[in-house]
């Protein structure tokens, strides 16, 4: 292995950042030589991110060390940092679609003739060089806008290489991109690598981290937790650094008698979004949908609920279907939603407590088509008081609240309507540890009293720990059901992992 | 192979599916350069903004051959628009960068009393004094938009609204009820009304060169192309590392100081002015701008697009009274006109989009 020997082009050690009260990283550490490519795994929230953030600029770190060249550095913005040489291609690169694409890779820089006038003709050759060197043919006068995702990658690799950049961070560069595409970024990747650049390659893909990196960085909650060359290690120890937690007794699980059907989804396929997918949540279970992030989970919750149409498939609760694309059928016909971003999708945030919580049954509570406040706040006392809502007043304006307790009064407010079935997405994203718990065990309490639960979660022991049962969805398609027994974290992030192309044993 | 995978989290409407046979690209363009301009041209939105402009010139001088054909009618056709023509320059930049600046008319009014008062009060002042004064002054009220809107995060509408009537206030308060007139201010700088070269009116040259000026600093500099940038994504803009504060404050204090000159230009040709100059010229401005094709929500358009858009604007507020149309209908057509720019510019863009997404497809 080269970099044992040569001193490593980009390193972090110790790193870490807060924001607020919440520690993003506690310690992160990478070291990454010149023509290597490097992978950095971990789950979602482990801290891959945040830590790319601050090679790029774009976060200070609050302490640690973080070396370039073998020089201590610090940027102050992600100017500072591209100056420096390190250049990031993100999952979603962010181009200026009403430009041309050779503006794109040399926006700030443009080349100049005389006059300090932009001379377009030499960029537009110097563009069409950059191309012809990475193996591919783009228009270099037509603007960004309608360039796919893997093209755009290309723009933006166009542009580190137009920067002579040493470093390239890719962060999940090939979620969303076809085997074709994934292949010539690749391709990509190695010729750079070949011409001695630096490269850390983010990825959940396992087949990809094996076949394109040399080193492996594992992350978990914040902090480095080892390095170890890809000829050395395999699958399952990597899956092993990755997960090495137990499940904890913040989830405090009650046994409950599961009953009849009451969701069925049936062949539901939304082109380009998710395909088949079928499955039941039954009275008093918690099914747990776990998957990667964009793996289409809140896709097919939105679908199922109607906020978001579909091509082909059947939603039935009860045995009696739900009128597609319809949000009111779905509530009509005893489903409830709380979205995963509460401050947008659930929560009328200038709002006060009991206007928020009333809001889904006010049809219910209006007299000759008034609503008086009164008749709001009696309709919402029980609900509140269930959930511990610790707002002094029903009066008090929702955005004041804590993360947590706006998700009790998102909750609240489906619960009003006395649902079968909850679907809820991340429903414990943001929110403390302590509330975390609470939550919890309302979800749990809630099965128990009979209600049908559908919980999309990222975090891995939250699923394991609530769900009687698993799904995992990985790329639109459900890959795995398991029962809670079966349920293992090796299980579960192998089913949301799998190679595409293979079923690559782990 | 198993399918594609399609983005989840982009919305734009390219991202619906692809195929994955992208291999190669969208070809490198194989059109010879002349035939590229030709093309860029023709399909162009400043084209077909003067091609109304030209109907309308058309129609009203069949009707009236005196609106072209006279001394009067060629010199209006070319003086009337030059001063909105100036203040369209500098709200193109602003509109460029994803901001607004309604504060103009307000500051056209300041500087064309302040003109007024600068020659009661200091008679004998050169007349280069009063369009340096304008300038200056136009820029630093600009420069307290820029200010604000950049560091304050709160959006240019509000913020320019809020200025639009402090402004005003500061010219009610200076002038009160009283009025410069013509008797106030020298013949020579009255002259520059209506005085032409070539039988080209002073006023229109003026307003012509600031326009090609800024748009060649537009279209050639780097920090022309970041006005873009800045507009067509500003976060992008951030992760790019260009100065977006200081390209949003340089837009602001460029639309002010052009402002400025506009109320010189005011008071030059009009030889009266009062406490209300210039009010509601603001949002013809934007209107320009606009109906010239540039994007309210910033990133494309050109300044060429909203200088004919200005002169179209205001031919077709002459022309209509000729033609015989009563003034709703006036108004009516000018609110068309806009709203139909803008429907404009939503099919064009969904075209290219559908042609682009299209075009990679196919590969």
């Amino acid at each position: 292995m080269t970099q044992d020997t040569d001193a490593p082009v980009l390193e972090l050690r110790d790193v870490s950042k807060s924001f607020g009260a919440v520690v993003a990283l506690r310690s992160g550490t990478l070291a990454v030589s010149r023509g290597s490519i490097h992978a950095l795994v971990g789950e979602n929230g482990a801290g891959k991110s945040t830590l790319v953030k601050i090679a790029a600029g774009v976060h200070r770190r609050d302490g640690g060390t973080f070396r370039l060249d073998g020089e201590d550095v610090d940027f102050g913005s992600t100017a500072d940092s591209k100056a420096a040489g390190i250049a990031v291609i993100y999952q979603e690169p962010t181009l200026f679609p009403d430009l041309s694409v050779t503006e794109n890779i040399f926006m700030g820089r443009q080349l100049l003739k005389r006059g300090r006038r932009i001379d377009k003709p030499a960029m537009y050759a110097e563009a069409e060089r950059l191309f012809r060197g990475l193996g591919v043919r783009i228009d270099p006068r037509r603007p960004a806008l309608g360039l796919s995702i893997a093209d755009q990658q290309i723009i933006e690799i166009a542009k580190a290489i137009s920067l002579d950049a040493k470093v390239l961070v890719m962060d999940e560069p090939t979620a969303a991109l076809s085997g074709v595409e994934v292949d010539r970024l690749f391709a990509v990747a190695r010729r750079l690598r070949d011409e001695g650049r630096a490269i850390v390659f983010i990825s959940h893909r396992f087949d990809e981290v094996f076949s394109l990196c040399d080193t492996i960085t594992v992350m978990r909650d914040g902090a480095y937790i080892a390095t170890r060359p890809t000829a050395e290690t395999d699958v399952p120890e990597v899956v092993g650094l990755m997960v090495g937690r137990e499940v904890s007794d913040l989830f405090p699980k009650q046994e409950t008698e599961v009953g009849e059907v009451v969701l069925a989804v049936d062949g539901l396929t939304s082109t380009g979004v998710f395909h088949d997918v079928s499955f039941t949540v039954r009275r008093g279970e918690i099914v747990g949908l776990a998957g990667l992030v964009g793996a289409g989970r809140s896709e097919i919750a939105r679908a199922v609920f109607g906020v978001d149409r579909y091509d082909d498939g059947a939603v039935t609760m009860r045995g009696k279907a739900v009128r597609a694309s319809d949000p009111r059928a779905a509530i009509r016909a005893g489903m409830a939603f709380v979205p995963e971003d509460r401050r947008h999708q659930g929560l009328v945030t200038e709002g006060t407590v009991a206007e928020n919580v009333a809001a889904v049954i006010r049809t219910h509570l209006t007299r000759a088509g008034l609503l008086t406040r009164g008749r709001e706040n009696r309709a919402v006392v029980p609900w509140a008081a269930r959930l511990e809502v610790k707002t002094g007043a029903l009066d008090l304006a929702a955005k004041t609240m804590s993360g947590g307790n706006q998700q009790k009064v998102v909750l609240a407010k489906w619960l009003a309507t006395e649902p079968d079935l909850l679907i809820i997405d991340e429903p414990t994203r943001g929110i403390d540890v302590g509330t975390k718990a609470e939550v919890h065990r309302l979800l749990s309490e809630l099965a128990g009293q009979g209600m049908a639960i559908l919980m999309i979660s990222s975090e891995l022991p939250e699923v394991l720990g609530m769900a009687d049962r698993v799904l995992v969805v990985r790329e639109g398609r459900l890959t795995a059901d398991l029962p809670r027994d079966e349920a293992t974290p090796e299980r579960v992030m192998h089913a949301a992992t799998r190679g595409r192309d293979s079923e690559e044993a782990a | 192979m198993t399918t594609p995978q399609t983005p989840q989290t982009d919305t734009r409407p390219e991202a619906e599916t692809h195929d994955e046979a992208t291999t190669l690209l969208v070809e490198p363009s194989s059109l010879p350069p002349r035939e590229r301009l030709l093309k860029t041209l023709l399909h162009s939105r400043e084209i077909s903004i003067f091609a109304v402009l030209v109907l309308v010139i058309l129609a009203a001088t069949v009707k009236n051959p005196g609106f072209v054909f006279s001394a009067s009618g060629w010199r209006d056709l070319l003086l009337t628009p030059s001063m909105l023509l100036v203040l369209a320059a500098g709200q193109t930049v602003v509109i460029i960068t994803r901001n607004v600046d309604l504060s103009v008319g307000s500051v056209l009014g300041l500087t064309a009393y302040m003109t007024g008062r600068l020659f009661i009060d200091h008679p004998g002042l050169p007349v280069i004094s009063v369009f340096v004064a304008g300038l200056v002054v136009g820029a630093v009220l600009g420069l307290v938009n820029g200010l604000i809107v950049g560091w304050g995060k709160v959006p240019a509408l509000v913020i320019t609204l809020g200025t639009l009537y402090i402004y005003r206030g500061i010219v009610l308060t200076w002038a009160g009820s009283s009025q410069v007139n013509a008797s106030d201010m020298p013949a020579g700088f009255l002259s520059l009304g209506t005085k032409q070269i070539l039988s080209i009116p002073v006023l229109f040259v003026v307003a012509a060169v600031i326009v090609v000026a800024v748009g060649y600093v537009l279209q050639t500099a780097r920090s022309g192309r970041e006005l873009y940038a800045v507009g067509s994504d500003p976060d992008a803009a951030v992760l790019y590392g260009l100065p977006v504060r200081r390209r949003v404050i340089a837009a602001f204090v460029l639309s002010g100081a052009l402002a400025g000159l506009a109320g010189v230009i005011y008071a030059a040709r009009y030889g009266t002015v009062s406490s209300d100059a210039g009010t509601g010229i603001e949002l013809q401005a934007v209107a320009a701008a606009v109906i010239g094709g540039v994007a309210i929500f910033g990133g494309s358009g050109t300044v060429w697009g909203a200088a004919i858009g200005a002169v179209l604007l205001v031919t077709i507020n002459r022309a209509l009274p000729m033609v015989g149309i009563s003034d709703f209908w006036q108004q009516a057509l000018v609110g068309a006109l806009i709203i139909g720019a803008i429907v404009l510019d939503r099919v064009l863009a969904n075209r290219q989009a559908r042609t682009l997404i299209e075009a990679r497809d196919e590969q």
